[in-house]
């Protein structure tokens, strides 16, 4: 098994007096789609921006490819592409003239620019000024701009921030193919549909201390391991035959609709050969999955809005 | 180290000159300016009193010089903290750019602009200023560029200063033309207060003036070799403060 692409451990960032960063250690693995998550404020830009070599940490051990992202930071950036969060280029500068620039810069060799506007829908607004490009352009050609170097590891950081639903799953599909093309990606986002949707793995960040690790089916499955079923039914009886099955921790009914909550993988199944078994009509039937937004209320006490 | 210097100075030159005032406010209202005075004061020339002569004849160009250096650098003020408060400085400086290489376009830029305005100057004072013509022109062309490079390191102490790109202007102009009063340009320094001396022996203005107005007369360069090490040494000691204040975002 290839070695981790990033390790950080005991790595702790102040600003002044006040602490952005308490204590993170975590991982990324070759070839994954890593997620760090958390509400605005919980430390993710400072933790990817020293995992860059942008910033200096102010505690701690960082490897980024094997390199110290301090030390070793021109040699990194050659390896890296970077995508930063509300980054703006200059106004005027042409689309072409941005790829052109990047591509000079790096001593590796450079992939052709012509064909990643292309690829990400950009190839018409080559000669078009960075100003008068919309959001999700704008951020397409930020992700161009990560990628000409070829690089091993993207960083993205907040990436379809402000963009509308359309964009955003069009940037979700190239993230994905930046995937399937062999390179990691680290990325940081405050949408869990977004985490949750893309990313292999997740590291939940709040106030400046990872909560958990892990893909996200397996963090649903630690911390809301409840499932809801609600269904409607005129059969009466059918709430006892509910609470007669193995996991089911609670049964309500309303009327006609009933609510099951419960726990274990089987839960769904079980219902469902319960209603065969017993011949219970239903005329609704949905399952409730918890969600990440779900797990971060319940690890961190707070919505991730707040 | 100075990767991608070339393509970035030529690239930032390109996207000055797209501004709507770019070219206009740096090149053209300089020349307008030295024209209008021209028509006004040119015709008095041979005819007037000696003292107005001197005034039109070395004052007034090396005025207008140093307007010229003056709009450069607060011009480089103004792009500096837009580009600070956009990120854009912060998106570059995440690239194999170095840090100073960033920066260095922009001075590159202001001298090529300036270089460019003062030869359009000329070209457009030739009728009013016989004078004009029969100054060493390459040399005082080098002189103004030594002079411009010494006031744009000021103007990155100034660009590190600023909190917004809003105050990048005003502040700098508020800063900057009044070294123009003790640079020695309207009354020698020798009369001013002493405080004012002493504070027009620390201002790069003061020297750039006398280098530009003894390069114009004629003067050898060796006499004004203390004129060079001042602009010189000011010119480190803003470069070496403005690296350890300067801020990229």
């Amino acid at each position: 098994m290839t070695p981790p692409v990033i390790q950080i451990a005991g790595f702790r960032k102040t600003y002044g007096s006040t602490v952005a960063v308490h204590d993170v250690s975590f991982e990324v693995n070759d070839g994954e789609i890593f997620g760090l998550i958390g509400p605005n404020g919980a430390g993710k830009t400072t933790t990817m921006e020293c995992i860059e070599g942008l910033r200096a940490p102010d505690r701690g051990t960082i490897s980024v490819l094997g390199l110290n992202p301090v030390r070793d930071v021109y040699k990194l950036q050659e390896r890296i592409g970077v995508q930063l969060q509300e980054a703006q280029l200059q106004k005027r500068i042409k689309v072409w003239e941005a790829v052109d620039l990047w591509a000079s810069l790096y001593r590796r060799k450079t992939i052709d620019g012509d064909r990643l506007l292309d690829q990400l829908g950009l190839g018409d607004k080559r000669n078009a000024w960075f100003m008068t490009l919309s959001g999700g352009q704008k951020q397409r050609l930020f992700i161009a701009l990560a990628l000409i170097n070829d690089p091993d590891l993207v960083f993205l950081d907040e990436l379809t921030t402000g963009l509308d639903p359309q964009s955003r799953r069009t940037i979700w599909e190239l993230v994905r193919g930046i995937r399937d093309r062999g390179k990691t990606v680290f990325l940081t986002t405050h949408l869990m549909e977004e985490a949750e949707r893309l990313c292999d793995r997740v590291a939940i960040i709040d106030h400046g201390r990872i909560v958990d690790i892990g893909t996200p089916a397996r963090l649903v499955a630690r911390h809301c391991p409840v499932r809801t079923i609600e269904l409607a039914s005129a059969d009466e009886a059918a709430a006892d035959r509910f609470r007669a099955i193995a996991g089911v921790e609670a049964v309500t009914r309303q009327g006609t609709r009933f609510t099951i909550r419960g726990c274990g993988d089987d839960l769904v199944s079980d219902v469902i050969q319960c209603l065969s078994e017993h011949h219970i009509r239903v005329t609704d039937f949905r399952t409730v999955i918890p969600t990440l937004e779900d797990v971060f209320l319940t690890v961190t006490g707070h919505s991730i809005r707040d | 180290m100075w990767r991608g210097l070339l393509k970035l100075t030529w690239l930032e030159l390109k996207i000055f000159l797209r501004e709507p005032l770019g070219a206009a406010g740096t090149v053209v209202v300089p020349v307008v300016i030295f024209i209008v005075l021209g028509r006004l004061g040119g015709s008095r020339l041979s005819a007037g009193p000696m003292v107005e002569t001197k005034f039109l004849a070395v004052a007034m160009p090396v005025l207008v010089s140093v307007l010229i250096a003056i709009s450069a650098v607060l011009s480089l003020v103004t792009i500096i903290s837009v580009y600070r408060e956009g990120g854009i400085l912060k998106r570059l400086r995440a690239t194999p750019l170095r840090p100073p290489t960033i920066l260095l376009a922009q001075v590159l830029v202001k001298l090529l602009l300036t270089a460019a305005t003062l030869a359009l100057t000329v070209l457009a004072g030739r009728r009013y200023y016989p004078v004009g013509a029969q100054v060493p022109l390459a040399g005082f062309t080098v002189a103004l560029l030594i002079s411009t490079a010494s006031v744009l390191s000021i103007g990155f102490v100034i660009a590190s200063l600023v909190p917004t790109a809003r105050f990048a202007q005003p502040v700098g102009a508020v800063l900057l033309y009044p070294m123009l009063a003790v640079s020695g340009l309207f009354f020698p320094v020798a009369i001013l207060p002493p405080v004012l001396g002493v504070i027009a022996g620390l201002l790069p203005m003061t020297y750039a003036v006398s280098l530009l107005q003894g390069i114009w007369t004629g003067e050898s360069w060796v006499s004004h070799a203390g004129d060079i090490v001042a602009l010189g040494v000011i010119c480190v000691a803003c470069v070496a403060l403005s690296a350890r204040i300067f801020r990229w975002e």
